[in-house]
């Protein structure tokens, strides 16, 4: 296959396939945690908890 | 300490090894475990992290989250290269390996019909953005302020730094005019790409826009999608891609890839969520 760049891949691109891509398999079994509403959850404390560390570059759109 | 098992994927026997030093979430090596012919790979993760309560507060851990998403994908990569996996959500975990047969033996006909449709295909990933810094080159990115009255500057020229108040905000209504006609060849750009690339690809699917803040990607995300690509064909997928970068000014294509066929694994019979994302 064609080398497309080789550099790490960024964290949200993998988050948008492992958060929201994948099998989602529940049941009695499974410890009910690939939950999708908890997912939501997470990704918007993430994304808060970036906006307190880093200053939003789009001030005004905030 | 007690061991749970950590699915990745499930994917059909496959007859190359995996790399040796190949290690998975939390350390350990994955291993396969074969049910009916089909394999779930697994390893074996502390139950003092990856319990529920444990790993809801991981979650949130965004050091946690990385690492563990990261050995994940290092994992699903390697599978990649040899067979075609179907990718599981991330932090999927059984109490033993019998929870995961169990597991298998109840979603054995899903599995085999969404690993027949995905066989031989890649995901491929394509962003558009809107580059919102100001494009003509030189020009001063905060406007100077009122201070007087001059003549309005020529088109081009240097501004001298006095400016009447019209000036000012005819300036600052050029600047916002510029950034919202940036965004709107932007979205019409990838609106043109995405019809392009969805009727070359066998299936595609739009993510959310990236947050800026978070992908800390400069510009404005307007496209985000994922297309289903056979193997064979990413060659070409990946230049028309390319072609597609060549003429557009002030607009940045991305591309990223080959990926497991995370974004498609939606025909998989699940509990769908009531909100699309």
């Amino acid at each position: 296959m064609t080398a497309v760049e080789r550099r790490e891949i960024a964290l949200v691109d993998l988050l948008d396939r492992l958060l929201a891509g994948g099998v989602v398999v529940t049941g009695d079994i499974t410890l009910r945690i690939a939950d999708v509403d908890l997912v939501r959850i997470d990704l918007n404390a993430l994304i808060s908890s970036v906006n307190e560390q880093v200053p939003s570059p789009w001030g005004e759109l905030t | 300490m007690t061991g749970l098992r950590y699915v990745y994927a499930v994917c059909r026997p496959f007859r190359s090894a995996l790399q040796a030093q190949l290690s998975g979430v939390a350390g350990a090596p994955p291993k396969q475990l074969t049910h009916h012919g089909l394999i779930a790979v697994v390893s074996t993760v502390p139950e003092a992290d990856f319990a529920e309560e444990p790993l809801r507060a991981h979650l949130e851990d965004l050091d946690w989250l990385t690492a563990t998403a990261r050995a994940h994908q290092t994992v699903i990569d390697a599978l990649t290269a040899v067979t075609t996996p179907l990718p599981l959500r991330l932090a999927t975990v059984f109490r033993d390996d019998s929870g995961v047969r169990t597991m298998m033996e109840a979603r054995e006909e899903d599995f085999r019909r969404v690993l027949d449709r995905l066989e031989g295909r890649v995901e491929w990933g394509v962003k558009v953005y809107a580059e919102t810094e100001p494009t003509e080159a030189g020009k001063p990115t905060e406007p100077a302020k009122p201070t007087g009255l001059t003549e309005p500057a020529e088109a081009g020229r240097p501004e001298p730094k006095a400016v009447s108040g019209r000036d000012y905000l005819r300036r600052r209504r050029m600047q916002t005019r510029a950034r919202e006609d940036v965004w709107h060849r932007a979205a019409a750009f990838a609106g043109r790409l995405h019809e392009k690339l969805s009727s070359f690809a066998e299936d595609s699917r739009l993510h959310a826009p990236q947050n800026s803040a978070l992908s800390r990607a400069p510009g404005q995300n307007v496209l985000n999608a994922a297309y289903l690509v056979p193997r064979a064909d990413s060659e070409e997928f990946v230049e028309l891609v390319d072609r597609a970068k060549d003429d557009a000014p002030g607009i940045r294509v991305e591309l990223t890839g080959p990926w497991a066929a995370y974004s498609f694994t939606g025909e998989f019979a699940q509990e769908e969520p009531e909100v699309g994302s």
